[in-house]
């Protein structure tokens, strides 16, 4: 088992193989763990299809099993593990972060207060939200 | 300010940066009674999204859900570095200044919540984008190898965890939340407070650039108020 990080959360999925920088997992397992779906036409998440390149296919899908690090680089997005290789971080994208504050539109969030009552921003669209961060440290 | 603007019309939720979680929050939160919503991010999400690099920063978002303007400094200001290491104490010109930027924030933030889209502090969409921060590569490996860092650092990994979060303050110097929440995690200094020798040696290489660089607002002292260290 590998733990996989996204903005998803911490997903725990049987890796069919982790050699490097390479993560495998079952085509069945990646939705779960990434949040795209392979399709016939590419890896795909929600209307969003990103076709699979047309030469290397082979360092991106085997089979039926998907190296999602080596989508996850595809898409310039970061990829980090530990040295034993058992977790993995699929970050965001500077592009992907960059075009949605470009809109202006406020990106949503979901997080949970101190009796762990989930909050989302969008919950309180049709008012004006002054959003703070502080910090104890 | 709250209790002055209805509820229909404005609210403020404040997110607290806090790898270590509620139970580190809580006791802060509690003892201010917050009428308002107050959020745990140990994620350092919200700071992700929103490409913030200290606290408190803030942002105005309209009724549409739309930036009116964009991640800044939340009224502090650069006097409290004039402070005297031993006994705490802000000379009072560095402290009017303090002051004086802390009223002028809240006094901004109150004419938007009572006026709304018709208050001179909302940006258009150019302005807005013109205060825009936006990250790059760099920016975005750093935020990967934070969130890396603290899980493995939540699972007890903590030697691994380390480099991770080392990895990530010095892909983005710039940011004092990767800086502090990696050493509050590390260790709790005095207080509970990540402010060791480190962190005014950083503060100090600063010189006249800022920790807290002061938001477009009119009226808002943009003096240092003392003299950097050479």
């Amino acid at each position: 088992m590998v733990t996989v990080l996204t903005e998803l959360g911490a997903s725990n999925v049987a890796a069919t193989n982790v050699q490097g920088d390479n993560l495998w997992l079952k085509a069945a397992d990646v939705e779960a763990a990434i949040g795209w779906t392979l399709k016939p036409q590419g890896l795909c998440q929600g209307e969003v299809c990103i076709p699979l390149p047309r030469s290397n296919t082979e360092n991106f899908v085997n089979g039926d099993t998907v190296n999602v690090a080596e989508w996850w680089r595809l898409m310039d997005r970061p990829v980090l593990h530990d040295n034993a290789g058992a977790t993995w971080m699929l970050g965001a994208g500077a592009n992907q972060r960059a075009d949605v504050l470009n809109t202006l539109e406020a990106p949503d969030f979901t997080l949970p207060d101190l009796n762990g009552t989930m909050h989302s921003l969008s919950d309180y669209r049709g008012k004006r939200v002054f959003l703070t961060t502080w910090s104890s440290w | 300010m709250y209790d002055e603007v209805k509820d229909e019309d404005f609210i403020i939720i404040a997110v607290a940066e806090e790898s270590r979680g509620a139970e580190t929050a809580r006791e802060f939160i509690e003892e201010a009674k917050p009428a308002y919503v107050s959020l745990i991010d140990t994620e350092h999400h919200v700071a992700d999204l929103y490409n913030m690099v200290n606290v408190p920063q803030s942002v105005w978002i309209n009724e549409a859900g739309q930036i009116v303007r964009p991640a800044e400094t939340a009224g502090s200001h650069d006097g409290w570095r004039a402070m005297n290491r031993e006994d705490m104490s802000v000379p009072d010109d560095a402290a009017a200044l303090i002051a004086k930027a802390q009223q002028t924030y809240v006094g901004a933030v109150r004419d938007w919540a009572v006026n709304g889209s018709a208050s001179k502090h909302v940006f258009n969409s150019q302005q807005a984008r013109a205060h825009l921060s936006l990250p790059d590569a760099s920016v975005a490996t750093a935020n990967a190898n934070f969130r890396l860092g603290r899980y493995l650092h939540s699972v007890g990994n903590t030697k691994e965890a380390e480099v991770f979060l080392k990895t990530a303050s010095d892909l983005r110097p710039e940011s004092w939340n990767i800086f502090r929440q990696a050493m509050n995690l590390k260790e709790l200094g005095p207080m509970g407070l990540a402010a060791d020798e480190a962190f005014f040696e950083r503060v100090d290489a600063l010189g006249a650039g800022r920790y807290y660089p002061p938001p477009d607002i009119e009226g808002f002292p943009r003096e240092l108020g003392f003299k950097p260290p050479a």
